[in-house]
């Protein structure tokens, strides 16, 4: 089947082509800058000292190519009067000596504040972002690419704090350096300022050309890459099935084509713009020929001295680079404003309502959970809770059920108010979940969760969490209580174990953890997802008498997966797509012969053969 | 020394191309440096008495030739040095993707896919660079500051100190930047790295936090690793910092030094020839000592990317330098009359490295046509085991027939078209839902139609026909990377889908049904099995319901065979079998 062997690659082309850009453009320029200024206001004497400084510097590093001239024609007059006015030439050298010093001086300081500035620009930046994070509305997240966005915004700070750094302050030097520099050269020499002049803006026109060409190449050379990248992360990952199914010929074909092509485009965007190097050494050498060439014919003439034709030397160096490192700079500042844009939107994202006005008032509660009229959608036109009331008095166990996707999370998205309802009330003990701030919500449930979700800390610090004034007692208390102590005090570290994303916890440890966070918690609602699906077989028991012990004398909220909890539940909640499509006890519900019963039979069926 | 290794490894070509590069930089750089000189004959010139205009443009003429030869020069070592990196990169790209592609399972668990995977881009990219631009620069150093050298000495030993002097200057501040900016500048990574982990700790704990109100001590964590590693980056930039001012000081100081001291010595040279030459030298002077000075500077940078590119290479190496532990058979069929059987003898396996059998002295035998199922606890070796079976790792003790012969004898190709395998996690690629059932099929022989029925045919077994007819495109529709335009369920579908169009001999479903609800898992059973009578079915399960009638089922426990039997044999005999059956049902459901 021969036919079929570049369709895979094709599709990789087809899927990948167009999708890569290597310089990106803002998409509001002005105003993204405008915000930038804004946002920087408290830093923006530290910029305003570091660019004045930068100007500072090249000001003083301009008088060198003059002095170098008296130097030079100091050392001419000696020559001809047989007579070294040496401690002219002394003096002078003093003088040019302290200049360049001087200079340096202040670019150092330049750095320095402006590494301090940026750096710092950075570290808020960061530290909003990370703020920003917690106070988003959990519906954000659960739109897919969320996730993606916020790992970009990360680099997004490091391209922009790249460019406050390097772009603006080359910028800044480099503009002072050509407006600087051309006037001391029309004071010095007009003729000659004329060949720098030329040499700078050939060179200038020169590199925008290379760049413009260059271009499609580097597009072509990323997207190939991206592709060839793309090729080899997926083969890999699919490893097993290209071997059980003998696709390697196949991939290596693919790959092969899509390195072929990445070939042509790579050493082609290289060497374009591998060019720029030789044309602006080229056109430097140019400068300095005809400088010396036709300085000499002045210099013959009498129309100039000699030391003029050094200054020069010094001055064409000086001024043929401002202007191509200003187009660079430009470049850099476009993609950061573009990556400043996109920091700004995350911080323009809209925020959970600010409730620190409201009362806390759930304290010490019973556990009454009422339902009253709920209505509830994730889109605002596609409504998923339909009006959905019940009575959970204090104590009770109720059961969530329903097949896989069908929505079971919504109800920990409502219980712990991560999501509003669009109309009815949720209220504990007869208070109103929406009268209250979250975190008082958030306050009266323990919660166990299927992904068990530990951080890199030690054992201690993962089951105490960022409960207060939790004593090592209470930590070795709860851990008994779920069966880990003895596991965690063979540890040579004990407690104080740091856990890490490739520590050997098994998944059963990593939820008795949780479980043990849980009680720590001592909340009088409880929250708990049952799945306990890649744990072995004796763990898993384990794991169940803990959480039974952490359902003792407590409002619960299970999301069933054992008939045992299911049949025990003073509350079942049904759910199907999205729904809670009934409500009742067990028997009730098979009574009801609904979709409960369905299920029952459907997924259960076998048990009963048992 | 890992290093040369890689250069070894060049193709004849690549290894004229570099040595063509090589020339050209030294023709280069002489050319180059061969402008002053025409500077100091311009120079002595014009302070000579009489001496032509002509003689000045001529020199000029020379001067300017000399510029565009080296510009030439430049363009081909470009050229040259572009191929040079792209081609090694190519080969070497492919090279490594051939030996990855020629492991078996053990080679790519030892090395993680996740780090083969940054060796064949990323560090092939770096190690691309390097050859482009690192290797031109490498080169270059020495045979500036040689020629450079060359060219200045003899002249005036004030000159030369005061030359000395400045490079000294510059290579401590080298030595500064290499001892104490650049340790710094990696440790940036690894900072990086934790500010990375604890933004992605917060997104993915972030239901968890919200309960726990623990948004503060998140922030809290996340300011402690950004104060980290913005202090580190302070330290770092503050260092690189003196860098750029010292050396532009120097440069300067040096220029001006020269001269002084040029002063000096013309003044003591007065009226005698000598003082003109001088003169023309020290113009000239400055140019050679401020490439020499460069030249020293630019070995910060060198220092820093040749370690980088080594650690590359070593990285690549240690893939090349790896032989497939699975080499292939002669044997292209199985013993006649044994199609379709599946026979383990006393087999033992052990993961390298490991301590403890992962199996040990596993014996049963399928026949063709039979259904055996295996399960057990995570961790028992149920993988494991039908992993043994298309010869993804050998076995460590005993041997594994199919068809009757011992799998180490069969080419490998070979033994794997006789099996159709579904894994625990589907794997889909990139293509369309067609290119995907019949992927790797390239060994069978369809016309384009009876392909397309047979593709319709394996979707329609297994249960994919109403969502693959949905999709805009149907058959033809694009599976993105990873397959993340379609469920969970319906990946595992096409997988199996993939495993069905083959129509092998033997069927391996490694936990492909739990990912399914129970309805689609039931219908798509009974389906499987009217479509694939005769072929012999393994299957690893979590439920007891998916393999309840297995014509056989055997119970693993750490490893070790602890039941074989049928359903209800084994609810009888098998205590870790019960112990199962009672977990996913409670014990007053059973009575």
């Amino acid at each position: 089947m021969a036919k079929n062997d570049y369709k895979l690659g094709e599709a990789k082309i087809r899927q990948g082509g167009g999708r890569m850009r290597v310089n990106e453009k803002p998409r509001d320029f002005k105003k993204t800058i405008k915000q930038l200024l804004s946002y920087l206001r408290v830093f923006l004497p530290q910029y305003a000292i570091a660019f004045t400084c930068a100007m500072v510097s090249v000001l003083l590093q301009l008088f060198g190519p003059d002095n170098m001239r008296k130097i030079t024609n100091l050392i001419e007059d000696g020559m001809a009067n047989m007579h070294m006015d040496m401690p002219a030439i002394i003096r002078i050298s003093i003088m040019v000596m302290c200049f360049y010093l001087g200079s340096s001086l202040i670019s150092l300081i330049q750095s320095l504040v402006l590494t301090n500035a940026t750096q710092n620009t950075m570290r808020y930046m960061r530290n909003e972002i990370s703020k920003k994070l917690n106070r988003i509305p959990l519906k954000r997240f659960d739109t897919s690419s969320f996730g993606d966005l916020l790992s970009r915004v990360t680099n997004d700070v490091d391209t922009v704090g790249m460019s406050l750094n390097h772009a603006a302050s080359e910028i800044v030097s480099s503009l002072t350096t050509f407006v600087g520099c051309l006037i001391m050269m029309l004071i010095t020499n007009v003729t000659l300022s004329g060949i720098a002049i030329v040499c700078s803006l050939s060179g200038f026109f020169m590199m925008k050309i290379v760049i413009s060409r260059s271009q499609k190449y580097f597009t072509r050379r990323q997207t190939y890459l991206g592709l060839i990248n793309g090729h080899i992360e997926e083969m890999y990952a699919g490893h097993i099935i290209v071997k059980a199914y003998n696709g390697e010929a196949q991939s290596i074909e693919e790959f092969e084509i899509l390195n072929r092509h990445l070939y042509e485009n790579n050493w082609k965007s290289q060497f374009i713009s591998g060019i720029m190097r030789p044309i602006m050494e080229f056109l430097s050498n140019a400068g300095y020929v005809a400088i010396c060439v036709l300085g000499a014919i002045m210099v013959r003439n009498g129309t100039i001295r000699f030391g003029t034709v050094i200054a020069f030397i010094l001055y064409v160096k000086m001024f043929t680079q401002p202007l191509g490192q200003i187009a660079q700079a430009a470049t850099s500042i476009q993609s950061a404003t573009a990556a400043a844009e996109r920091i700004f939107s995350f911080l323009a994202e809209e925020e959970m309502e600010d409730e620190s006005a409201k009362p806390s008032l759930l304290n010490d509660v019973d556990g009454l959970v009422n339902f009253e009229h709920v209505h509830f959608g994730y889109l605002p036109d596609r409504p998923v809770i339909h009006d959905f009331s019940v009575e959970i008095k204090p104590g009770q166990k109720v059961a969530i059920v329903g097949p896989t996707g069908a929505g079971k999370t919504t109800m920990v998205n409502l219980l712990m108010r991560f999501y509003d309802i669009d109309s009815g009330t949720i209220t504990i003990d007869g208070v109103n979940t929406r009268d209250v701030p979250r975190e008082n919500v958030h306050d009266q449930f323990c919660m166990v969760l299927q992904d068990t979700w530990l951080f890199e800390g030690s054992i201690r610090d993962n089951i105490v969490y960022s409960m207060k004034d939790v004593t090592d007692e209470q930590v070795v208390e709860a851990c008994k209580a779920v069966g880990l102590h003895h596991f965690i005090s063979s540890l040579p570290d004990g407690y104080d174990t740091v856990l890490t994303d490739d520590s050997n916890l098994s998944a059963g440890q990593r939820q008795l953890i949780t479980i043990a966070r849980a009680m720590i918690r001592n909340a009088p609602l409880l929250i708990l997802d049952e799945a306990t699906s890649s744990v072995d077989t004796r763990t898993e028991q384990i794991v169940q008498d803990a959480m039974d012990t952490l359902t003792k004398g407590r409002t619960s909220f299970t999301i069933a997966h054992r008939l045992s909890t299911i049949r025990n539940a003073d509350v079942i909640l049904v759910m199907k797509d999205g729904d809670i499509v009934e409500s009742g006890t067990h028997e009730g519900l098979l009574e009801a012969g609904g979709f409960y019963s369905q299920l029952w039979t459907s997924q259960f069926v076998n048990a009963e053969e048992l | 020394m890992s290093m040369i290794r890689i250069i070894k490894r060049m193709r004849r070509t690549e290894v004229i191309l570099m040595c063509c590069s090589f020339c050209l930089v030294i023709l280069q750089v002489w050319t180059d440096l061969k402008i002053p000189d025409y500077m100091s004959e311009i120079t002595r010139l014009v302070k000579t008495e009489g001496s032509a205009i002509s003689d000045i443009v001529k020199a000029g003429e020379m001067m300017l030739l000399c510029a565009v030869l080296s510009m030439f020069i430049s363009f081909t070592a470009g050229f040259v040095s572009s191929r040079l990196a792209a081609t090694f990169s190519m080969h070497l790209r492919t090279d490594i993707f051939h030996k990855v592609e020629s492991f078996s399972l053990e080679e790519i668990d030892r090395f993680s896919t996740a780090s083969l995977i940054t060796r064949s881009t990323n560090d092939v990219q770096q190690i691309q660079n390097f050859v482009s631009r690192g290797f031109t620069m490498v080169i270059r150093v020495p045979i500036t500051v040689t020629i450079a050298l060359i060219k200045i000495w003899g002249k005036h030993w004030e000159w030369t100190a005061v030359t000395s002097g400045a490079v000294f200057i510059v290579i401590l501040a080298v030595i500064y930047v290499i001892k104490y900016a650049h340790p710094r500048f990696r440790r940036m990574q690894v900072l990086t790295d934790d500010l990375n982990r604890a933004t992605r700790e917060n997104l993915t704990g972030i239901r968890v936090i919200r309960a726990y109100n623990a948004e503060e001590y998140q922030e809290g964590k996340f300011a402690q690793a950004n104060d980290n590693l913005t202090n580190n980056a302070l330290q770092a930039h503050y260092a690189m910092a003196i860098m750029h001012p010292t050396m532009r000081f120097v440069h300067n100081g040096l220029n001006v030094g020269i001269y002084l001291v040029g002063a000096y010595i013309i003044s003591s040279l007065l009226g005698t020839g000598e003082a003109l030459t001088t003169f023309s030298e020290m113009v000239v002077f400055s140019n050679y000592a401020g490439r020499i000075l460069f030249s020293f500077m630019s070995l910060n940078m060198i220092f820093n990317t040749i370690p980088r590119a080594t650690v590359c290479c070593e990285r690549l190496l240690e893939v090349l330098d790896t032989e497939p532990s699975i080499t292939d058979g002669e044997r292209m069929k199985g013993l006649e009359g044994e199609e379709g059987t599946v026979e383990f003898k006393n087999v033992t396996f052990r993961y390298p490295g490991t301590e403890g059998d992962m199996l040990s002295d596993i014996s049963f035998r399928a026949n063709k046509g039979e259904t055996v199922a295996f399960i057990g606890a995570t961790g028992s070796g149920k993988t494991t085991l039908v992993n043994l079976i298309p010869r993804f790792y050998d076995v460590t003790g005993g041997e594994v027939l199919v068809d009757g012969v011992d799998v180490r004898e069969y080419d490998q190709r070979a033994l794997r078209a006789l099996v159709g395998y579904a894994p625990q996690r589907a794997v889909l690629f990139t293509g369309t839902v067609a290119d995907n059932v019949d992927y790797g099929t390239s060994f069978n022989s369809y016309t384009e139609e009876e392909a397309r029925d047979r593709i319709r045919e394996a979707i329609e077994v297994a249960q994919a026909k109403d969502f693959v007819e949905a999709l805009e495109d149907g058959y033809d529709a694009e599976i993105t990377r990873g397959g993340t335009n379609v469920s969970g369920g319906q990946k595992q579908r096409l997988s199996i889908a993939r495993a069905i169009f083959r129509n092998p001999e033997i069927y391996i479903f490694d936990d492909t049904f739990s990912a399914l609800d129970y309805q689609t898992d039931r219908t798509l059973r009974a389906a499987l099995k009217e479509y694939t009578q005769g072929a012999t079915t393994l299957i690893v399960a979590q439920r007891i319901g998916t393999i309840r009638d297995a014509d056989r089922i055997i119970v693993l426990d750490e490893g070790k065979m602890v039941g074989m039997g049928t359903h209800s044999e084994l609810m009888k005999d098998c205590e870790v079998y019960r112990q199962i059956a009672y977990t996913q049902l409670s014990e007053e459901e059973l009575q």
